[in-house]
């Protein structure tokens, strides 16, 4: 029964398995991103920079076809301009940051549909808006683990400016430079886990394997580090269901992975043990102290 | 930060710093106008003044992070790295899922570096700070749930971690009870004793007059300096809440010279 239900669809089939891999690495990468943006409250930057990231994976399919490395290239081209450029304009102009990026990811995202349109054909934009997380090649895999070991060693190495420019940004300022290179980094990082989602999951969907789970995480734990940890794992948990019931159900599996850690988002908002609903609604008595 | 600001000249005697001509402001309006003057190395110097008249905006100044309109802030061989600042406003995000021992540790930056682990002894040193700032018990506790005195306690550990041989408090005890003014005044004393220039923007005047020795009267301009009792003169404190006019949006440029 289990074994038909989880492990068959895997043992059977090598694109199955494929998509596993895909999935592991993603969550890898996208788990502690999320959870970085969340508590910098950028959880929809992710979304503006999915969009940004359009009009270059658009050009590389122009240039290209359907290949790999021109739309990767291309991808990341277009999310690092958005960034450096709204960084640059939050930094000399009195526009908030959230401000400027809307600003310059709207036009690359109508930039990007116009590009399409007038070249590619609808099946084209269907591939880059929603992904193939089943036909992952030996290319692409080896993709998303690069990005994915890239992004876990630059977190590694950053994590204390990175940290400190979230909590008391005034102080790292007053003590260090680190601040601004810090925070464009992180931002390289995110366009760079998108363009991994965006080959499994598609543009849109793959903000969703970044931000869901983080902020799942945030109803289990109140400390950085087991937060991070509890939303890669959810990342991977809410992937593989999802990938298996897309199998069984024959439904699209990157809204399928999406759609399983929505759900996930919501029972844990119910019963997780950090200020979930239950809790707060149970009497307890309190302490002496 | 403000290269321009950072006049390296070295400075012989024995001053932390020195105004030469400093003129701060925002948009071309002047905060602080003509400001002149140095402070000794070791100097427990209390800034005071009404509201708007450029204390917060002199701390900054110092600091680096606004850059003079005119004349310049002269750091006597001091590296911008030997100050410590706490903001009126520190803009902590108390939600941010951290310890208080982990906020603290910050202090120690300079020691422990980018990537550098923290080693036994900064280890100790941590632990000494948070018991002598009173919060032995309360490393663990999620920054969110402190008290504001809690806080500016926890702030004071992490300034005390700093080391810096120059350091800006902008109204540490506003909104703080005595208990805590009491014991954080303590570590002032403690500091400079062991040195180390204070400067500190304070409204208690009570505080001031027990506490510190020497007194900037700020009122855009430099109203009284010196001795904190000569400073504190009626006359000194008339003339300064006279000072502060409204903001003038079509001043002229200012042809003062010193």
């Amino acid at each position: 029964m289990i074994y038909t239900l989880l492990i068959a669809p895997f043992a059977e089939f090598e694109f199955m398995r494929r998509a596993l891999v895909g999935i592991f690495a993603l969550s890898l990468g996208a788990g502690p991103i999320g959870v970085f943006l969340m508590l910098r409250r950028m959880s929809l930057i992710g979304d503006a920079m999915a969009h940004a990231i359009l009009p270059g994976a658009a050009i590389g399919y122009l240039v290209s076809g359907l290949s790999l490395g021109a739309m990767t290239i291309g991808g990341l081209l277009a999310g690092f301009m958005v960034a450096v450029l709204a960084g640059i304009v939050t930094r000399t102009t009195r526009l908030a940051e959230d401000a400027s990026l809307a600003g310059f990811y709207l036009i690359s995202l109508a930039l990007g549909v116009i590009i399409i349109s007038m070249k590619g054909s609808n099946v084209d934009l269907l591939h880059v808006l929603f992904g193939t997380v089943l036909a992952l090649d030996n290319q692409t895999l080896v993709l998303l683990a690069g990005i994915s070991s890239i992004s876990l060693l630059t977190l590694a190495t950053v994590y204390r400016p990175l940290v400190m420019e979230c909590v008391d940004p005034g102080f790292l300022r007053s003590v260090s430079r680190a601040g601004a290179p810090t925070h464009i980094l992180f931002l390289g990082l995110v366009v760079l886990n998108l363009v991994a989602g965006f080959h499994a999951l598609g543009t849109l969907m793959a903000v969703g394997m970044m931000m869901l789970p983080a902020i799942t995480a945030h109803f289990w734990t109140r400390d950085i580090t087991s937060m991070i940890i509890i939303a890669t794992v959810i990342a991977l948990i809410g992937g593989i269901i999802g990938l298996v019931l897309s199998y069984h159900l024959g439904s699209p599996s990157g809204p399928s992975i999406i759609l399983t850690l929505g759900t996930i988002y919501i029972l844990s908002m119910i019963f997780g043990r950090s200020n979930g609903y239950i809790w707060r609604l149970l009497p307890q008595k309190h302490l002496h102290g | 930060m403000g290269s321009n600001a950072m006049n390296t000249t070295l400075d012989t005697t024995l001053n932390a710093l020195k105004f030469n001509n400093l003129t701060l402001g925002y948009d071309r309006h002047p905060a602080v106008h003509h400001l002149q003057g140095e402070i000794p190395k070791g100097t427990l110097l209390a800034i005071i003044g009404p509201n708007g008249a450029g204390k917060s905006t002199l701390l900054k100044s110092i600091m680096g992070t606004l850059s003079p309109l005119s004349g310049d802030i002269n750091y006597c061989g001091q590296k911008q790295k030997n100050i410590a600042y706490l903001p009126q406003l520190a803009d902590i995000d108390l939600k941010f899922p951290i310890s208080v021992y982990d906020l603290v540790s910050m202090g120690c930056w300079r020691k422990s570096g980018l990537f550098g682990g923290l080693s036994t002894l900064l280890k100790d040193k941590i632990t000494d700070a948070i018991n002598s700032v009173g919060l032995n018990g309360f490393e663990n506790r999620p920054i969110g749930t402190l008290s504001g005195g809690q806080m500016q306690r926890a702030l004071f550990a992490r300034l005390l971690l700093q080391d810096a041989s120059l350091i800006l408090l902008d109204e540490p005890f506003t909104a703080i009870d005595t208990k805590t003014v009491d014991d954080l005044i303590n570590l002032i004393h403690h500091w400079n004793h062991e040195g180390r220039t204070v400067l500190a923007v304070l409204h208690d005047m009570a505080i001031v007059e027990q506490h510190f020795p020497q007194t900037l009267l700020l009122a855009r301009e430099m109203i009284a300096w010196g001795k904190t009792h000569d400073t504190l003169q009626p006359h000194n404190l008339l003339r300064a809440r006279q000072m502060v006019e409204a903001f003038d949006r079509h001043a002229q440029v200012c042809e003062q010279v010193i």
